[in-house]
């Protein structure tokens, strides 16, 4: 099999398995499950976000959880203002993209070093939360609706079917949605990246001064690279503010921005799946290990109950002993192993963009 | 006489206390194969920089056919055609021979069947149709060294720069890198540096010697090989080394 074709094939396998997923899964589970689940493919989207801008991109952004939040808030904002859907969606994408191309502009054309961007990304995140925390008072409003400081915004309408502002999205709406989104996300990013911006997006990522003295200016590249992924962030958020009818603050917060990062590192940089199954996994385990109660006698219950502590465990683990994350270890493993069994020539090693 | 390809005047640039390059007043005729030497430290590889943008000079300027290109960015410079071969491999590592070549085939054709026979061409070229799917990373230093010219000629620059092309190049390596090296002067310049005085004598017309970051002298290869002070302060010392 041709390393072309194996990427087809790989393709058809999640095109297969996310549309079954899509049209089986409001079927076969409760709608409690089916809430969770639409949770999770939305924090999957914002996965993709920073497996884009990190995993291709080079880009380690500690602030992804910013575009998140301003798609989140100027969602809720444009809606409670607007009243149908269509605009404050298309908003909730754009505001971020346009914050992001704005800070990128200064980082990458400032010719600012990896460290700094790391920490200018997120001292802006800790500075969105601190401003919108401290808009607690009737008088910080954008047209109708109260920013409401600490306390969010609660009750945000959810989205409509474009142009019916009675046609609103239930439950399950949610979930076809968010599924949609996040098999157009994926798609659209295995196409980008297959595009010849996206293959001198990873040159630059492997080596910023070779693709500049080929022509390329890496500024743009990243520049560009970083306003899509805070239009997929913002894309997240949107979902995220429609998931719970609310948005607060936190969103912007430092744990939220962690959490980010961490499913990249466990689900693996350089590919698309990995953020995602590292989303899920993480996700999953944090609800799972938050459903446990202490037990007070201090045993290894209350350990395991001790969430923080747990995922703490986890990212060091992965750090230290999986350091490329779950799926390109999984996938060289796999390759060799078929390598093994097959006899002589030697398969071609999979192309760097096959996940 | 028609004007020069390159032309650099009173350029130098200073690093802390260190000039580096110091007012090299330096010409190079279109198609012409020059030869750069000097002791390590010369300033030879500063110099490459300065011309192709990696770094702006504190004095004096950069004119590439006349156009004065001093404050331009490296991948300005780059598309009016100077490619460089840096003294250190510098290639994408993490990709494979063949995308390392695509992305250099692509930024000059827009079309994707063009740049997929261009990097078939180029592979054969360089001899490395047989490593194509192989990340750069993993081959030997020598092979680095063709991958990354497959690259600089897959831009097709009108002026290329070679930083020590030979370096950790077996015996053969170095004779088909000179032969590669005759065959891109057909229809474009060159600077090479180089320290195998062998490879020089198979390539060059003129050499220009660098010494503590300024031109010590300029002629032809006969004529440095028998000049006293260039015997002193360079070929002496590669002799005893
Ligand atoms: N970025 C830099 N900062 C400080 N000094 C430098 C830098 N680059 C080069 N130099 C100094 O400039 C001089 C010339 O170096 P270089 O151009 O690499 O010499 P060559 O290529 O001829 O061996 C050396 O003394 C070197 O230490
Ligand atoms: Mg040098």
């Amino acid at each position: 099999m041709s390393a072309r074709a194996g990427t087809l094939a790989g393709l058809a396998a999640v095109a297969a398995f996310g549309l079954a997923f899509l049209l089986l899964a409001p079927h076969w589970v409760e709608l409690d499950t089916l809430l969770d689940l639409t949770v999770y493919m939305i924090m999957s989207i914002l996965a993709l976000s920073l497996g884009l801008v990190w995993g291709y991109g080079g880009i380690l952004c500690f602030g992804q959880a910013a575009f998140f939040g301003l798609g989140a808030y100027t969602y809720a904002v444009a809606m409670v203002n607007i009243g149908e859907s269509t605009l404050p969606f298309l908003l909730a994408i754009a505001l971020p993209a346009g914050f992001a191309a704005l800070l990128g502009y200064f980082m990458f054309y400032g010719r600012i070093s990896d460290v700094y961007l790391g920490v200018i990304t997120l001292t802006v995140t800790l500075i969105l939360f601190n401003t919108v925390n401290s808009t607690a008072g009737p008088e910080y409003h954008i047209g109708s609706a109260r920013l409401g400081g600490f306390n969010g915004i609660p009750s945000i309408p959810p989205l409509n079917i474009p142009g019916r502002p009675e046609a609103a999205l239930d439950l399950e709406g949610m979930f076809y949605l968010s599924t949609a989104l996040l098999l157009a996300t994926y798609f659209g990013l295995r196409a980008l990246l297959a595009s010849r911006f996206g293959r001198v997006v990873v040159g630059v990522r492997e080596n910023e001064r070779r693709a500049e003295l080929l022509g390329y200016d890496p500024r743009l590249y990243k520049l560009a690279t970083f306003a899509i992924g805070g239009a997929i962030a913002g894309l997240a958020g949107c979902l995220f503010a429609n998931w719970g009818a609310f948005v607060s603050p936190t969103i912007f917060g430092l744990a939220q921005s962690a959490q980010i990062i961490i499913w990249v590192i466990v689900g693996g940089r350089g590919t698309l799946i990995g953020p995602i199954l590292g989303s899920i996994a993480m996700e999953w385990l944090t609800t799972t290990l938050g459903a446990n109660q202490t037990t007070g006698t201090g045993g290894l219950a209350d350990l395991w109950s001790n969430a923080p502590l747990v995922l703490g465990a986890i990212l060091i683990g992965f750090v230290l002993l999986v350091p490329r994350g779950l799926v390109p270890t999984l996938a060289d493993g796999a390759g060799r192993l078929l390598r093994r069994r097959l006899p002589a020539p030697a398969a071609a090693p999979a192309p760097e963009v096959a996940e | 006489m028609a004007a020069p390809l390159l032309e650099t005047r009173s350029l130098g640039i200073r690093f802390g206390g260190v000039q580096a390059v110091r007012d090299v007043n330096f010409s190079l005729a279109e198609g012409e194969l020059r030869c750069l030497i000097g002791p390590n430290g010369a300033g030879k590889s500063t110099f490459f920089k300065l011309i192709t943008g990696q770094l702006q000079p504190s004095q004096g300027q950069v004119l590439f056919r006349g156009r004065d290109v001093s404050a331009a960015a490296a991948h300005e410079i780059a598309r009016l055609g100077i490619g460089i071969k840096t003294q250190v491999p510098s290639v994408f590592d993490g990709l494979s021979v063949r995308e390392n070549i695509w992305l250099a085939a692509i930024r000059l054709h827009r079309r994707r069947r063009a740049a997929a026979a261009a990097v078939d061409e180029m592979l054969a070229r360089v001899g490395l149709a047989a490593l194509a799917d192989r990340p750069v990373g993993q081959l030997a230093h020598g092979q680095r060294q063709w991958v990354e010219l497959g690259i600089v000629l897959s831009t097709d620059p009108q002026l290329i720069l070679l930083d020590e092309p030979a370096a950790g190049m077996t015996h053969e390596e170095v004779l088909r890198t000179a032969e590669l090296v005759r065959e891109i002067n057909r229809d474009k310049a060159l600077i090479v540096v180089e320290h195998d005085m062998q490879f020089i004598r198979m390539i060059a017309s003129r050499v220009t010697v660098f010494n503590q970051g300024a031109v010590l002298v300029e002629d032809t290869i006969a004529n440095i090989l028998r000049n006293p002070v260039v015997r002193d302060i360079y070929l002496g010392k590669q002799a005893a080394a």
